[in-house]
This record gives C-alpha cells, structure tokens and sequence, in this order.
C-alpha cells in the first residue's frame, strides 16, 4: 500500500512535469490526486507478483519500415508553426545546463 | 601516464554511435551531415502532434551488424521513452532500450592482448543540436540558442563496455579497436570530428584488489586525445580528493578541452528522474534466427582478422608499420595495401602512403585505382620521382583520377639525371668542406644535411636515395 | 435527416449534389453553432472546395466513394492539412497541421466532405466536454445538460443535424458515452482496427478513432472507410479493412451473449430497465442471454486512470513552447517550458500530468504504472474467458443519461466514474458498440453498450441493428 500523497509530492512531480502551481491550487490538486490515488489503492494492494505486465493489448513484433526516404516538409512551413526563429532555426531563450 | 603509488582506475565507456542509414530511425528523412538547418525535418522527426514513430529495418540490421561483430548475444528487444524537457529533443522524450536491448554482452579483443566486455549495445534516437548564441558562443552566458533537427532522430546504437578498462592508453586503444569494427561492419564512418562517434566515460579509482570506487561519468570526450587526457586528469583529481580525506560524489562531470578539466555538470541529488516506460507506439523487436545468421554472414573479416593478415606479409614489421596498418585496415585500404605488397613496393613505403597521403584524402579514394597507386610508388621506388613529387602526384590521383605518369609529365616532375645530380653534389661538397669531411668520417648524420641541401637546390626534384648513393660513390 | 447512405447515394445518382449537401450541412451549423459551441472551427470555403471537387468527379463520370458528398464533422485532435488544429486547448491555440491524419484522407478519399473541427474536452480528457478551453458544448437534446465526452461535439453535431456522421476518439468511453448520451450510434473499434497516425494523442495505449451516426448502417460505413493496415502506425493491425455494411442485417439468431453484472452496477434505475429491455428483444431474436460477472471490470476505473494519465504525462510533453503553438517567453528556457505549459493547460490536464508523472516516478512506479499494466492483463485475461463462453457481451454505455453542466466538475472522481462501464473495453483493447435504447430521466436517451473481442465489429453492428430496429419500429 502506498503511502498517502503529500503537498511536497506534488510540488516536486509539478516540477518534473514544468508546471508552476499557485498554493491554492497546489492545496486542490493534493486534495484531488490524493482521492484519485487513494481509490487507485485497491489495485496498488493487490497480489500480482506472477501476473505479466501488458503494455500492449494484442502480441505484435518485428513492425519496421523499409530504408526508404521520403518527402520532409518544407522548412519555410515548419518554421512557419515557430513561436521564434532565426537564421533557419528555432530560438528559444537561454539553455540553463547541458541535456542530461 | 602512471598513477600515484597503489592507485588504480577503474574505467567504463559508454560509445555512442550514428548508423549510417539512408533514413532516420523512425521517419523517412535522409540521415546526412551537414545539411541546411531544419531541412531534414517532418511530424515524426519534430515531434508534432499525432506523429507516430516506425522503426527503420536497416538501423536494426546495423545494430545487429554491430552486435555481431562484438560477440554479442542477439536478443528479444523493446523500447522505452526516457523522459525529460531538453529544446534539442522535440518530444521532450527520447526513445530508447532499457531494460530488454537488442544486443547483451561480448567483448571486443585488443591489440595488447587485452580483452574488454561489453555489457549491451542497444538502439536509440539522437537529438537535435542547439547553437548557442552570445559572445562566448558557449552554453554558458549565451543569451539565447537556436535549434536545428536535422540530426533528431538520426539512428544511434550505444556501446557499453564493463569496468574492464585500467588505463587511459588501454581506454583510447578500446574506442580505436571499437571504432575500426564499426566502420569494418559498414555500420558507422567513425567519424568523431563530425560527432558521429561521441564517448562518455566512467571513471572510479581504488587500491588495487579493493572494491570499486564511486565513479563519475565524464561527457563530451569529442576525440580519442580528449578521452585520454579526461581520463586521467578526472583518476588524477579522485585521488588528490581521496588522500586529502575527501570522498568522490557520484555525478556527471564535463570535459573542458581548453581547460584540460573536468567540472561538475549534476550530482546525483539533481539527477533526472527519467521515468522510463515502455514506449507504446512501437511494439516488440524479436529478430528470428534466420534473419540474425544473415547479418552474421553478412559481415566481413573484422579489423584485427585483416590486420594480421597484411603483417603476415610484412618482415619483423615496425611500431610504426605496425599503427599504419591500423589506419589502412580502418580506411578499408587492405586490397590496395596487398595490391601494392603484390606488386613488390616496399612495405614501408606502401604503408607510409596510405596511412598518410591516402587516409588525407580517404573520402576520394575510389577516383584512385590501384593501378595508379602500384605505377606511383613503383616510380618513386625506382628514384624517377621524388618523395615529393610522389606525394603530388597521389593527392592529384585523389583529386581527380588521371594517369601518374602522364601527371608527373604534366607538372615537369623529371627525375634529375644522374649526371646533373652528379654535378649538384659536387657543387655542394666544394661548398660544404667541413661536413664534407665529417660525412666521410663516419658521420652518416650528415647524409641527410646534403638530402637537404640537394633539394633546396633541385627544388625538391632529386630522390633520396640517390643522393645517398652519389654521396657514398664519393667518400 | 437524411442518413449518410442515402446521400452519398443521392449525389452518385445525381439527385442531389455535394455543394448543395454541404450548404445545407453550413446552414444547420450556422443555425445552431453560437448556442451550442459545436464547431470551433467551421471550414466553409474548404468544405465547398471539396464538395465542388465531389461534383466535378461526378461530371466526369467518376464515381467519388462510398461517402461521395457526405458532410463530416472531425474531433478537432484530428489533423488536417492546411486547418486549424487545437485539440480543445489554449497551447494549440492557430495551430495548423502541416500534415492530414490517416482518416482524413481516407474520408477525403471516399468522397466525404469535411465541415470543420468539433470542440471537445482538452487533450480529450474529460467526459462531458466542459473541460475545453473553447468553452463547453451543449448538448442538443437539452441545451442545459452536457453532450457527454470527451468527443461532445462530435456527437452534438450528429445529435443536432448539422452532419449525418462524424468522427472521434475514444481512449475510455470517449466515443460511446457521448453516444448514448446524445442518442447516437458510436463505436469504439479494435485496438490497431483504425490509423492512429494524425491522432493528437491522449494515451496511446488506449486511444481509437471511431465514427458517430444516426444509424447503425452509417456508423459501420464510416468504419469501413476508416479502417485497415496503415504503414505509419506500427501499432495497426496487419489484416486489411473489414466488409461491415453488408452484415448490418445478420441478426443475432445462434448467438451467445453474456449480459455483465458489473457493466450495471451503479447505474441509475431507468438505464438499468433499458438494458433489460435489450436483452428481453435480442432473446426474442433468437440470440441466448446469459449472466455473467466479470469482477475485474471493477479494477478497470483505477488501472485506467493510471495508465492513461502515464501515457499522457509524456505525450504531452511536447507543448513546451519551443517548436509550435503557444508560447510565454521567461529568461531561460525551462522557465519558458513552464510558463507556457502553466498558462497553455487547463486544470484537468495539469491534473492528470501531475498524476501520470507520478505514477511514473521513482519510488512509485511499481505501486501504481507497473501494478495496473499487471491488471490489465488481468482484465485482457477475463475478458478471452468470457469470449470463450459467449460470442458478444451487453452492459450498459453510462451510469446515467446526460447530466447537467457543473454537477461533476468539482469532484474529479465522480466525473472519471461515467466512463466505469466503457473503460474495461480500452484496457482489453477490444471493440464495442454504443447504441440508444429507449428513454429515461427527462426523456432523454439511454445507451446500451455490446461488447466483443478484437475484430468482432461486424457482429456488434449486428446486434445493435437488432436494438435499433426494435427501437424504431
């Protein structure tokens, strides 16, 4: 059985998930996942150790497609969709840190 | 490099390769270097809303080209998404193998003897590349960065080696080994300056015969020098830490080249928390049996195999025949190498110009045939053309093809005559009495001062070995 | 109305033409849009464009398909080149796709004529559509009650006239619970039956495209259209598209159908009567009911919103303001992630990233992700037992008939609890059939749901035409 959420819980899957709560809102969505979680604990309780995990409903393997290239999009078109770009790019503000 | 008394490092690599497929991994945009920005790019490869992801057949046939060719075991296989927000990757996830990867263990057999085992090489997706804008031009202090996809999704296999490796000289000779197998299995150009091939190390010290370490892992290793030097300077800074009474944080570190350190990128506290779950718009990998044995056939003799069989040819070969060798076989110069060996060139010279000259150029290889290349060093061989002019005449070959000689004729590369070569050495001896003397003396030192001389005067038209001998007819 | 069989007949025989069917389709929005916010998008010039490009083909002596002239409403998680994408939320706010879904252009193919975009809950995560950032839709019957969804205005644009079909999403009733509630046919399809490729995703696991009707000979026409191998979804099924129209009349004469204690439980008297008065007409036609329980249905609602919110945690992802869509700029870029992903997500979808990223998250996964993957094998493993004992299985669609606006938005749990009889469905990966059956609180319509294994689709339409000619009769 899991333990019960706590406010720090979520601030820190808020953060994770790059959302900012206000701490009302961070007082209702304790209140509200905990009661979600709390009914998810009648399956968090039960005994499966034997039982596979299904991520998939039907078997499928070996989907693939042939090395084959096709038409990519225009770049004006793409660029198009950007909030901001420059020199044949996406800009975004300063990166903060490397990728991990 | 020798570490301080008792002190042994314990080294991982983690390489990371592009396969050099057609298309990306999941999309069918063209995999190339170098494009114009963004212009590579489609739903899948940027991430768009209602993109879905099909696997490349050919990206799973190279890694399982590559899984091969390190002893792997070909394996039942799934994918996962590796979550994190990062501008370079457009679904701010990555698709990659977790816990079930395409190819589990082996080991890849290096030159010194040594054997290094590979945990996995698995299959993922690259992302993109950011710019980085502001005065430095660097990650830090830049105002603001710009993003290209062109390299998003562009099909990688990562190779884990165990914590076998001891040394740095052993680290760079593994990533050399590794990387003439993978350029041998067709499955990647091992191109690190162009970051094709990219390595991150793990890194841990200990007193011989202890447990092992805590173990930083180094990022951004863009050549086979900054692995060296990252790796020591990294064993070097954990035992400074270690016999100060420190202790070494579990994090990830980056290599500074113009500094020549190492500095902390993220401790473990700050560690992502990743949370990977199976990928659910792809479905399992399970590559039959028939199909695994086809790969394997497939695959050529490995680096090691071709090297031993060029120094079979050789006569107690030399250190330096020896990593010539290791550059032809990674260059994929063997036929012409035993072409020329065929034909009677010396092997110190065929090697020297194709671990120099040719490996220069290799990208133009297939304008020079091996006739052309036999005719070129049968001529320097035979003293009608210089060094020198050998080399011109190769680069030329490479350049744009042609008939050596008719290029020597071109570029008026006649070979002195041996009476006007005759008639230079004597003119030099008069002028030079006091070398003149100590040559006759014994000092065969010297012989390459009048080499010298001799050339600055025939601008280079004059062969060595000739020189050589009219200075000995002369003693 | 006319259903969608009859004008695609009418404009093949040149009885009337598909201008003149997209006009009148314009004019019944036009009418009815501003009051019950169906449309968020109404493509007039594309949809005349189409028609016109319909007739032509008829001039020219070609024949357009099996919808020539159809008028069509999409889910606006749909894309479509060249139109306005939004998926009910603020971040997608003008976006146009610069690609069209698998379904778009099999619709476009056969000669459909789309009218524009309908509203939904965001991200389709809701079932009553209240949840959109493009304000909610009502629901036709009752302009005071919700249309259901998350595909609500979907099925409000079948349910008010303005086209004969439509398509939506259904990742855990999404389809049929706004179905029953606005007195339609839908149908949630196998699993991999239809494309999911244009499909803005919810939970990718779980998410089908499935068409709204009047009829039940409509709705399995539009999933013959739909349906088949797509090369771009590795997640399609390899066998090609299934002959539904020509079975619609098959009866249920032979068949097993096993009525599900659990697809009842909690549900309001009236629905209750209704799908007993369904198994009293399909005995009648000759099919065997039989009771049956299938306990792990009562696990569905926990590992469903489990599962969904996981895969939509990382789906979503992606709106981070960097390629498309909405953007509030910050000094850096993580905060530029956050202040647009804070402003650019209602608070339904912040709640299930919140929750799904939990889920995932070390420590937890096991107890929550993990665990509810391991009931849904439990769940696909109850369901193969119950086929193999029964050929279908009926249950109802929703615990009540159309409720009204508000009465669930405060209390998260009771909403997710309208989807407790469609989820089990999703989690097996199977098909099912939303069909209305008699009339409850306020007159409005009851839906009753039929339930079969993967493929089965041809034998739901089946016995849902037995319900439906019973009903109109």
């Amino acid at each position: 059985m899991a333990t019960p959420l706590r406010r720090e819980d979520v601030a820190k899957v808020a953060k994770l998930a790059r959302l900012s709560l206000s701490d009302e809102e961070l007082d209702m969505f304790t209140e509200q996942l905990g009661q979600i979680l709390e009914h998810a604990n009648d399956i968090a309780a039960l005994q499966l150790d034997d039982v596979v995990a299904t991520a998939h409903p039907f078997g499928l393997i070996n989907v693939m497609r042939e090395d084959v290239l096709e038409p990519c999009l225009s770049r004006d078109d793409v660029l198009a969709m950007a909030p901001d770009s420059e020199d044949g790019r996406f800009a975004v503000p300063r990166i903060m840190g490397e990728a991990p | 490099m020798t570490l301080p008394d008792g002190w042994e490092m314990v080294v991982g690599l983690e390489v990371h390769t592009e396969l050099k497929t057609t298309t990306k991994m999941f999309c069918g945009c063209a995999n190339v270097f170098g494009a114009e920005p963004n212009t590579r790019v489609c739903a899948v490869c940027l991430g768009l809303p209602g993109s879905l992801p099909v696997l490349n057949v050919r990206a799973v046939e190279l890694a399982m080209a590559i899984g091969s060719a390190v002893h792997s075991t070909i394996s039942p296989s799934t994918f996962h998404r590796k979550n994190y927000f990062y501008p370079d990757m457009p679904k701010d996830f990555q698709i990659s193998q977790y816990d079930l990867p395409i190819n589990v263990g082996g080991y890849v057999d290096l030159p010194d003897g040594s054997r290094v085992s590979i945990e996995r090489a698995h299959l993922e997706e690259d992302t993109g590349k950011s710019t980085h804008l502001g005065a430095s031009g660097r990650i830090h202090g830049a105002e603001r960065s710009l993003v290209d996809y062109n390299r998003s999704g562009v099909p990688l296999v990562e190779i884990v080696s165990g914590p076998d490796i001891r040394s740095s000289a052993q680290a760079r000779l593994y990533a050399s080994e590794l990387r003439g197998i993978l350029i041998a299995t067709g499955a990647s150009d091992g191109r690190m300056e162009e970051g094709s091939m990219r390595i991150d190390a793990n890194v841990s010290v200990r007193h011989a015969n202890e447990p092992f370490g805590t173990r930083c892992e180094i990022k951004n290793l863009n050549s086979l020098r900054s692995l060296g030097r990252a790796i020591d300077f990294e064993a070097l800074r954990q035992i400074d830490l270690l016999n100060a009474g420190g202790v070494v944080r579990q994090e990830t570190r980056h290599w500074d080249e113009t500094l020549g350190a190492t500095s902390t990128m993220r401790t473990k506290e700050e560690a992502e928390d990743y949370r990977y779950f199976r990928e659910p718009d792809l479905v399992d990998l399970a590559p039959d049996l028939a199909w695994q044995e086809r790969v394997r056939d497939g695959l050529g003799p490995m680096p090691a195999e071709r090297r031993a069989a060029l120094a079979a040819r050789l006569n107690e070969p030399t250190s330096t025949q020896l990593d010539a060798l290791q550059v032809v076989v990674d260059l994929g110069f063997d036929v012409l190498v035993a072409a020329a060996l065929d034909a009677d060139v010396d092997a110190g010279l065929v090697l020297a110009r194709a671990a120099n000259e040719l490996a220069a150029d290799a990208e133009n290889i297939h304008s020079l045939t091996t006739d052309a290349f036999i005719t070129t060093l049968l001529m320097e061989q035979n003293g009608e053309l210089s060094a020198t002019q050998a080399k011109t005449v190769l680069l030329e070959l490479l350049a744009h093809g042609g008939d050596p000689r008719a290029i020597a004729n071109a570029k008026g590369f006649e070979q002195l005559s041996a009476d006007s070569l005759g008639d230079v050495v004597a003119a030099l001896i008069q002028a030079n009495p006091d070398e003149w003397s100590r040559f006759r003396e014994g000092d065969e030192k010297l012989a390459q001062f009048f080499i010298g001389q001799v050339m600055k005067v025939t601008k280079g038209q004059a062969n060595g070995k000739a020189v050589i001998a009219e200075l000995n007819s002369r003693r | 109305m006319k259903s969608a069989i009859d004008i695609a007949n009418d404009v093949r025989t040149g009885a009337t033409t598909a201008v003149a069917e997209a006009e009148r389709s314009l004019a019944a929005i036009r009418s009815r849009n501003e009051e019950l916010n169906v449309f968020v998008h109404v493509d007039d010039e594309g949809a005349l464009e189409t028609a016109q490009r319909v007739d032509a083909q008829i001039a020219r002596g070609e024949d357009p398909g099996a919808l020539a002239g159809v008028p069509l409403a999409l889910k606006d998680n749909l894309c479509h080149v060249g139109k306005l994408t939004t998926a009910g939320s603020r971040i997608l706010e003008g976006w146009r796709s610069p690609y069209s879904a698998t379904v778009v252009n099999l619709v476009l193919k056969a000669g459909a004529v789309p009218m524009g975009k309908t509203n939904m809950d965001e991200f389709a995560m809701g079932s009553s559509t209240e949840t959109s950032y493009y304000g909610p839709t009502r629901n036709p019957l009752d302009p005071a009650r919700v249309p259901g969804g998350s595909s609500g205005g979907s099925a409000a644009a079948v349910a008010a006239d303005m086209t004969p079909i439509a398509l939506g999403s259904d990742t855990g009733g999404s389809i049929r619970q706004p179905a029953a509630l606005c007195g339609l046919v839908g149908v949630k399809p196998t699993y991999g039956l239809v494309s999911r490729f244009g499909l803005i995703a919810f939970a990718s696991s779980l998410d089908q495209i499935g068409p709204f009707a009047k009829n039940v000979t409509d709705a399995a026409l539009l999933l013959e259209v739909i349906a088949g191998h797509d090369p771009r979804d590795s997640t399609s099924l390899p066998e090609g598209a299934p002959s539904l129209v020509a079975g619609v009349d098959a009866g249920v004469a032979g068949k097993r159908i096993g009525l599900v204690r659990e697809l009842l439980e909690g549900a309001d008297d009236d629905v209750v009567a209704a799908v007993g008065r369904a198994r009293e007409v399909l005995t009648e036609a000759g099919a065997t009911v039989v009771d049956l329980s299938i306990p792990e249905c009562r696990l569905g609602l926990s590992a469903y919103y489990l599962i969904a919110p996981a895969e939509a945690s990382s789906n979503l992802a992606r709106f981070d303001g960097v390629r498309y869509g909405l953007r509030v700029d910050a000094d850096d870029v993580a905060a530029m992630n956050e202040a647009t992903r804070t402003l650019g997500f209602g608070a339904e979808v912040k709640r299930r990233i919140m929750l799904g990223t939990y889920a995932l998250s070390a420590g937890y996964y096991d107890a929550y992700y993990g665990q509810a993957l391991k009931v849904r094998t439990q769940m696909i493993n109850a369901f193969h037992r119950a086929y193999d004992q029964v050929d279908l299985l009926l249950g109802a669609t929703a615990p009540s008939v159309a409720f009204k606006f508000g009465e669930k938005t405060s209390n998260p749990l009771a909403m997710y609890l309208s989807d407790v009889f469609t989820i089990p469905t999703n989690l097996a990966g199977d098909a099912a059939i939303s069909v209305p059956f008699g009339r409850g609180e306020g007159d409005l319509p009851i839906g009753v749901q039929l339930l079969g294994p993967g493929r089965s689709e041809a034998q739901l339409f089946a016995a849902a035409r037995v319900l439906e000619v019973e009903q109109t009769s």
